[in-house]
């Protein structure tokens, strides 16, 4: 199979602190892949890396053939990689239904269909790329997808926790993102519907054909969707294998499973 | 209709009044750019730069190239602002909250320290402007009120609809996005700086045409339309109107007008007292300005016709 | 030497602002309004002692004791009736609502004091003059550069050498964390505006004897204070030194060699300081977002 990321020896420090030494893997196309380790191992710096927020101090991130390392992060948003956010990143003054239009409207006027000359009424009739279909019902599809279409009219705001989680991931939808990275999508939401929301969201992501990496503490999460593990720590990734073989590797266990146990004991 | 409305019902105001009808369209252009620049969280203490700029553009083409035509004054003035607000819009398009203000104050400064200082503009005085025709014609002084106030009507009209456009575009969506989050504007691939500039120019052109039209209404410019003052009372009709609708600006400056006339006639040293007490009041609250009450009573209405 | 006069009378002005922003996060407006009301008190007070007759050697004091009264007595009233119910919104909305104080407290100064000008030059001429370098300057502008001295300097050793200022200052650094210490937050905020504000008014009240005391100082003055402050960096009381000697140097240079930028270079200064360091020249560094 293709890969669709490839990074290579990416190093990044912050004064003392290593976040990434000599990080590299290859994704998959259509792959689900877990990224697992302690707080400060280097997980959030390697997404944080692909998606231009920082730049590594050396290495190379390839994405479909192409050198992204030195790109912003809206140009490589453009390119069909999104992310989540750990603390959801929301438009907190405007309604849910507000915050998938900002979204989708961003998709048309980067694809030159938004101008303030465009004929037409943009919101009813212009198809969105990607989707092939007019915004509103974009919007419609995605919050069905997501459960969130009761919550419309509610302002970001003042929606309940779990739910802003949702609609963060959401609104990475509307750009159809063909490389989805999640950062802890199920921090924050109780233990016995964690399951219930990674199996909606991978399905409702997956539907739409993206490969995903996600960020995760809860092992039992990570071997039951992860169809391969990048374990994390101290800035390296000292295991990358499928879920069964890198949870019983024995570095993993002193560094990684042994602490998400103690933690979560 | 709006735009026939407007110039019949001009045509029985008194002088005066139609005085102060037009100098309400001036300043509502520059609050209706305000109000762009606030709905992407920004508020600029220094406007007047280029309402200032707008108004001695329409004056210098009188001073010295002889023409006061009213169209191509505040043509004249929207391309001073807008140029001047293109280039400086580099700079200030990378800055947010306090530091928008406090540089946008700084700028609008400069020209006023420019502008004091310059003995061909007149220094602190100022200079006159010529009396203003219309397409070559001079109309009659009977009529030269009504001329400016109609063109007044005519631009400020269109001006609002193009901005009402504006704010349905994609671009004009992602303001509110701006202020709220832009890390997630970001990250969903526009640009909030590039988003900014255009704002940023949008808002010095409204400020331009509305220097020229205050320009060739009033007859005189002076330095103090640079001054931070200025843009202090630019910034209490905006705050005043909300951001509700591209109407509100209109309503808010002609509001304004009229208290601005009859209470400082009445009580000259209290003006600035109820200025500040009713700015105290709206933004504690009213944030959302008095447009805030008509969309509630429209929505009230919708519901209970 | 008009450079370091000019710089020392702003400093006094542009200190308490920039104290008043470094702990309360408040970009005050009304600091003006504090100038001006100094100015107004001192000139009618000192006005009033002269006219009784009282020995005008103590006129200074009495420009002091005005700029105390001042302070201690509008100060608390803005921070305690109105400020304390907003420091949970926005900076730029606390701006505009110090700005609507501003607005109300010049027609308050109308109101009390008249629209006429006020003149007390007694203090001003009564030390005498001494010449530097064949050029004879009032001896009372010493008093102006003693009281900038004593301000900073007092400012300082408030802060770092006890235990008031050293509260202060944790206060400024996490004002939630100190808070969950036991630090009444809300007294330092009481106090840090009302000795901020003092020095606004004790910089107009020393002005005073200079000027005619007219409507509209204030709105010379805030600007001019946010120049400075600006320069140096929102915040820094050392920044608000180099600032003020900077816009000083800036200035008295300008006057004497190119007369017509006087006021651009000042605002030009500023506006290249914001492009190049924007949180000013004594600055710190940003923390990270995501």
């Amino acid at each position: 199979m293709p890969a669709i990321l490839d990074a290579r020896g990416l190093c990044k420090r912050f004064g003392a602190v290593t976040a990434a030494n000599e990080v590299s893997a290859a994704i998959e196309k259509d792959t689900v892949v877990g990224l697992i380790g302690t707080n400060g191992a280097g997980k959030t710096t390697f997404i944080n890396m692909i998606t231009g927020y920082l730049k590594p101090e050396r290495g190379a991130i390839e994405y479909e053939g192409r050198d992204i390392t030195a790109l912003p992060p809206r140009e490589i948003t453009r390119l069909g990689i999104c992310r989540s956010f750990q603390i959801p990143q929301l438009y907190g003054s405007l309604s849910v239904w507000e915050n998938m239009m900002v979204g989708i409207g961003i998709v048309l006027a980067n694809a030159g269909q938004g101008g303030f000359f465009a004929r037409g009424r943009i919101w009813d009739t212009r198809p969105v790329p990607g989707y092939g279909r007019p915004a509103a019902e974009v919007a419609e599809h995605i919050l069905e997808r997501f459960g969130l279409a009761d919550y419309r009219h509610r302002n970001a705001q003042v929606l309940p926790g779990g739910v802003r989680k949702l609609l963060d991931i959401a609104l990475t939808m509307v750009a159809k993102p063909r490389l989805l990275l999640l950062d802890e999508p199920t921090s924050g939401v109780s233990a016995q519907e964690k399951f219930g929301i990674m199996q909606m969201v991978l399905e409702a992501v997956r539907a739409e054909g993206a490969t995903v990496l996600f960020v995760e503490h809860d092992m039992e999460v990570v071997s039951r969707f992860a169809q391969r593990v990048l374990a994390f720590y101290d800035g390296r990734i000292i295991a990358d294998a499928a879920p069964e073989v890198a949870l019983a590797d024995p570095e993993v266990r002193r560094h990684v499973v042994g602490r998400a146990r103690a933690a979560h004991a | 209709m709006v735009l026939v409305a407007l110039l019949t019902g001009g045509l029985f105001l008194p002088q005066w009044a139609m005085f102060i009808v037009t100098i309400a369209f001036a300043k509502a252009l520059v609050a209706l750019g305000l109000m762009i620049l606030l709905r992407a969280g920004l508020i600029s203490f220094g406007q007047a730069l280029y309402y200032c700029l707008g108004a001695y553009a329409a004056g210098a083409l009188g001073r010295f190239l002889g023409i006061a035509d009213i169209f191509v004054q505040m043509l004249a003035g929207a391309a001073a602002a807008g140029i001047a607000a293109f280039i400086l819009g580099f700079l200030l398009a990378k800055y947010r909250g306090i530091f928008f203000g406090l540089l946008s104050l700084a700028l609008s400064m400069i020209l006023y320290g420019l502008l004091v200082k310059n003995e061909t503009l007149g220094s602190t005085d100022g200079f006159n402007i010529l009396p203003s025709t219309l397409f070559g014609t001079r109309p009659g002084p009977a009529w030269v009120r009504y001329a400016v106030l109609a063109s007044a009507a005519v631009v400020s009209l269109g001006l609002a609809l193009v901005v009402h456009r504006y704010l349905r575009t994609p671009l004009g969506r992602l303001a509110p996005a701006i202020k709220d989050n832009e890390i997630r504007v970001e990250y969903m691939g526009a640009s909030a700086r590039y988003a900014v500039h255009v704002i940023y120019v949008v808002a010095a052109v409204l400020a331009g045409v509305g220097g020229a039209l205050a320009a060739t209404t009033v007859g005189h410019i002076d330095p103090d339309m640079a001054f931070w003052t200025t843009s202090g009372e630019f910034i209490f009709i905006t705050i005043l109107a909300g951001t509700g609708s591209v109407v509100a600006p209109f309503a808010g400056a002609l509001i304004y007008e009229i208290i601005h006339t009859t209470a400082y006639d009445l009580s000259p040293n209290t003006w600035q007292l109820s200025l500040g007490a009713a700015l105290l009041i709206i933004i504690v609250f009213l944030p959302q300005g008095l447009w805030s009450l008509v969309s509630k009573m429209s929505t009230r209405y919708a519901r209970h016709p | 030497m008009d450079g370091t006069i000019y710089s020392a009378w702003l400093f006094t002005a542009a200190l308490g602002l920039t104290l008043i922003y470094g702990v309360m996060k408040i970009v005050n407006v009304t600091h003006g309004s504090f100038y001006a009301l100094g100015a107004y008190a001192g000139a009618s007070l000192t006005g009033a002692w002269l006219a009784a007759g009282y020995p005008p050697m103590l006129s200074y004091v009495v420009l002091l004791v005005a700029a105390v009264l001042v302070a201690i007595v509008v100060a608390p009233l803005i921070e305690r009736g109105i400020l304390r119910f907003m420091y949970a919104k926005d900076e730029v909305v606390i701006l505009l609502i110090t700005y609507a104080l501003f607005l109300i407290l010049e027609d308050v100064i109308k109101l009390i004091w008249g629209v006429n000008p006020y003149f007390i030059a007694e203090p001003y001429a009564l030390l005498g003059s001494f010449e530097v370098g064949g050029l004879a300057y009032p001896t009372y502008n010493l008093i102006l550069v003693l009281l900038a001295l004593v301000s900073g300097v007092g400012l300082m050793w408030l802060l770092h050498s006890t235990r008031v200022g050293k509260l202060l200052v944790a206060v400024i650094h996490d004002p939630e964390v100190s808070r969950a210490m036991g630090i009444n937050v809300h007294r330092y905020y009481l106090a840090t505006f009302t000795f901020g504000s003092l020095l606004a008014a004790l910089a107009g009240a020393f002005t005073a004897p200079t000027v005619s005391v007219v409507p509209g100082l204030g709105v010379e003055i805030i600007v001019l204070s946010f120049a400075v402050v600006v320069i140096g960096g929102l915040g820094s009381l050392p920044g608000a030194a180099l600032g003020a000697v900077i816009v000083g140097v800036v200035r008295s240079v300008s006057v004497h060699y190119w007369p017509a930028v006087e006021l651009f270079v000042i605002y030009f200064v500023m506006a290249m300081v914001l492009a190049f360091r924007p949180r000013g020249l004594f600055s710190l560094a940003e923390p990270r977002k995501i």
